[in-house]
């Protein structure tokens, strides 16, 4: 097993209904990343791309459609996907290919325009739900969040005045973010005085529709070395689907999430992650998703991820910065793309070229999860400078 | 590459017109118990799955959602591929040889009685803006790619009849097929025209079905099974997914995966080393222009070849032995799947009336149908 490195990156802004179409959006991301260290297309090997459901797009076989905007024109191309999981999974499904030794360099490309769902893609969720057991009830994603919301809260006691300071935190991050959509300062007041979508989930408990792409370049130890001086390697992944049947389950703690990091982790040779990670990116498209995440992550024990919230340990300047980009709640989430933006985000603070988003301490080790599908998908990156 | 790797089981449901009396996950549920039985594992076991699934033929969104319960995969790694088979079967192999685990289990699933509008979500593949507004349905893609590529090569319009004679009545004897027909080029070239010079007996019709294959590395395998498939070369490639920017006459994107896969392979002359091809033939002519596209023909050859019975199951190089998707069905993103299940049955000469005498290699070819550009290539020795 070859050691594989991410060497550059690129990311469009993130934004509700951009003019570009899916392809450009997509083609903007790749040249960036080519551009980032400074490589051709012709250095490229192969090309993977995530993108999740093509509902949101409006082209059926989406794969196939995105594959010249991401630079596979003539190349061996292939795309995959798990629902909200796929960005984390992009880098994965890259690491496989030049892992493997049947490439050297990769480019791996995640695209979501949620726009194109219209006039939301609310609409296009419906789809997700199982025919003949959920769908007739007419679901909303909102739903199932706030009954996993609810349970997650009830279980461990939490408020929600507590929970709304994610949104705090990761929106204030966003600030410094030349990608992100809804930065800013707000209260937790705010929060909870924003329109009750579906008790408990308030709207600014959830992160905006967006459209946008990131792209990063991997390459195999022996090229990563000639091509950048700062390889970020990528040195454990680890991923899961959980069943379908999401009513059977306790919704409390997502275990899916503790699988994919422990495989993640027993490949990085990490025994103590919340010692040794020391920055991460968990996915955040609702505020209690980061803090579930958190502690599905081995990062904080079981029911005190609040209370270590509340200490600030998970701020910028805290002893686990999480989510220093500001998350899919600040930043905005294009689906596949949040994803890879988070890896992009660790990539750049292991770099330490996070600019005024640098976390303090010069960070060695880092990590960035996704989840997604009927609450079930973890997938995990642990990544090394 | 260090490590080699081999398919050690593989199950299907067989193929059919339609499948009432089963869901989806039911086919799949099948064809994996059958693949962990010949493989002689448990699900267990299994280190890691791929499934395939494209959303629109699956009526989901996301539909990666509904892979793991029925395979057995619940809080295993999977994940899914919108592409084709051998696709996912490309993956799996590359998660082998990054050491995720010794073992992979490959999926994929046809439903195609379900799609109420085939032709409707075909032309929604199409970019929306420079090729949707122009509503064409799939088949005149198929008409106009037919015209230019007899107009190139100087195939006639009874070369190509003849691989739709050849596939159906091979498919007559593979009790996994389900359109298997005796005609003759008269019939072929009298029934309706769809668009010229397509006519109905050159389009592939639909199958339902699911086929999902074990993989190992070369320790399992051995330890597994004393009739290891073993991938010798695999390749996948996609042109260009636009109407106006591609070759009409030529199948640049096999061509590209077949050569990946040969240089995979040591393989120079493709049709001396290789014994037998199970080929895309949604269209007639795909087989011919597939044939030309990987050097089993050189250009023009294809057709006269076929004429003459070359691609006859006794013939020089048998060409769809199983009776290819003119005679199975055509399958979708299985059609990778079909093929590769057709190849490991002949290798292990279980192929019954239509098993090929002395056969040590075989190829799989698929291609994603219109309107895209995309193929693969897998080539399997025993």
């Amino acid at each position: 097993m070859r050691r594989v490195a991410i060497v550059g990156a690129g990311l469009t802004k993130f934004y509700r209904n951009v003019q570009e179409t899916p392809k450009e959006l997509a083609y903007e991301a790749a040249k960036m990343a080519l551009d980032s260290c400074e490589m051709k297309l012709s250095d490229i090997d192969c090309v993977v791309n995530g993108t999740a459901p093509d509902a949101f797009d409006g082209v059926h076989m989406k794969g196939e459609y995105l594959s010249d905007g991401s630079g596979a024109y003539r190349k061996p191309y292939m795309r995959h996907y798990v629902g909200g999981g796929t960005g984390v999974l992009s880098p994965i499904h890259g690491w496989f290919h030049v892992a493997s030794g049947m490439f050297d360099t990769c480019l791996v490309v995640a695209e979501e325009k949620m726009s194109c769902a219209y006039p939301h893609p609310a609409g296009a969720f419906l789809t997700i739900f199982d025919h003949t057991t959920e769908q007739p009830l007419y679901p909303t994603l909102i739903w199932i969040f706030a009954i996993e919301m609810n349970r997650f809260m009830t279980t461990w006691g939490y408020k929600k005045e507590d929970i709304a300071l994610v949104a705090v935190k990761n929106k204030k991050n966003a600030i410094d973010h030349p990608s992100a959509q809804l930065p800013g300062e707000i209260t937790v007041e705010d929060v909870l005085n924003s329109e009750i979508m579906a008790w408990p989930v308030n709207r600014l408990d959830i992160s905006p529709t967006s459209d946008g792409a990131a792209a990063i370049v991997l390459a195999a130890e022996h090229v990563a070395r000639r091509v950048t001086e700062k390889p970020i390697w990528i040195d454990g992944v680890g991923w899961c689907l959980d069943t379908a049947y999401w009513c059977t389950r306790d919704l409390y703690y997502p275990d899916y999430v503790e699988v994919a990091a422990r495989m993640a982790y027993k490949m990085a040779g990490i025994k103590e992650p919340s010692k040794e990670i020391h920055v991460a990116e968990p996915y955040d498209p609702f505020t209690y998703k980061e803090l579930h995440h958190i502690e599905g992550l081995l990062l904080a024990p079981r029911g005190k991820s609040v209370e270590m919230l509340k200490d600030g340990y998970f701020n910028r300047d805290g002893n686990l910065p999480t989510c220093p980009s500001g998350g899919a709640l600040g930043v905005g989430n294009p689906i596949a793309a949040t994803g890879l933006m988070k890896i992009i985000e660790i990539f750049l603070q292991l770099r330490g070229e996070a600019g005024k988003r640098q976390v303090p301490g010069k960070p060695t080790c880092g990590l960035a999860q996704a989840w997604g599908d009927l609450m079930q998908v973890g997938t995990v990156v642990v990544m090394r400078s | 590459m260090a490590k080699r790797v081999a398919i050690v089981g593989i199950g299907t449901t067989g193929f059919r017109a339609t499948t009432p009396d089963v869901s989806y996950r039911e086919l799949t549920y099948e064809a994996a118990m059958k693949a962990y039985m010949d493989a002689g594992i448990e699900p267990k076991d299994v280190d890691s799955f791929v499934s395939t699934a494209e959303d629109f033929f699956e009526g989901y969104s996301i539909a990666d959602e509904y892979s793991p319960d029925q395979l057995g995969a619940v809080l295993k790694p999977i994940y899914t591929v919108p592409g084709d088979f051998i696709h996912s079967l490309a993956s799996a192999y590359m998660m082998i040889l990054s050491g995720i685990g010794p073992i992979s289990v490959v999926q994929g699933l046809s439903k195609a009685s379900n799609m109420l509008t085939l032709s409707e979500m075909v032309t929604f593949a199409m970019d929306p803006i420079y090729n949707r507004p122009l509503k064409e349905s799939p088949h005149a893609v198929a008409g106009l790619e037919m015209a230019r590529f007899m107009y190139e090569t100087g195939t006639t319009r009874e070369q190509i009849a003849k691989v739709v004679v050849k596939n159906k009545r091979n498919a007559l004897t593979n009790p996994y097929a389900g359109h298997g027909v005796l005609v003759d080029i008269d019939y072929v070239l009298n029934s309706e025209i769809v668009s010229y010079p397509l006519t109905q007996m050159d389009i592939a019709p639909h199958s339902d079905g699911a086929v999902v294959a074990v993989l190992a590395e070369e320790e399992t395998a051995k330890a597994l099974t004393d009739k290891p498939i073993w991938i010798r070369g695999i390749g996948w490639c996609s042109d260009t997914p636009g109407l106006e920017t591609r070759n009409w006459g030529e199948a640049i994107y096999a061509q590209i995966a077949a050569e990946m896969a040969y240089k995979m392979a040591g393989i120079r002359y493709p049709r001396k080393e290789i014994d037998f091809a199970e080929i895309n033939d949604e269209f007639s002519y795909k087989e011919l222009q597939h044939l030309e596209a990987m050097r089993i023909c050189k250009k023009g050859e294809a057709g006269p070849f076929t004429a003459m019975g070359g691609t006859e199951i006794n013939g020089e190089f048998p060409v769809n032995p199983s009776g290819g998707c003119l005679g199975v069905g055509n399958l979708f993103e299985l059609n990778g799947g079909h093929k590769v299940l057709e190849v490991v049955r002949q290798l292990r000469g279980e192929a019954g009336k239509n098993q090929l005498k002395n056969v040590t290699t075989g190829l799989a070819q698929s291609w994603r149908g219109i309107p895209t550009t995309t193929g693969t290539v897998v080539i399997l020795s025993n």
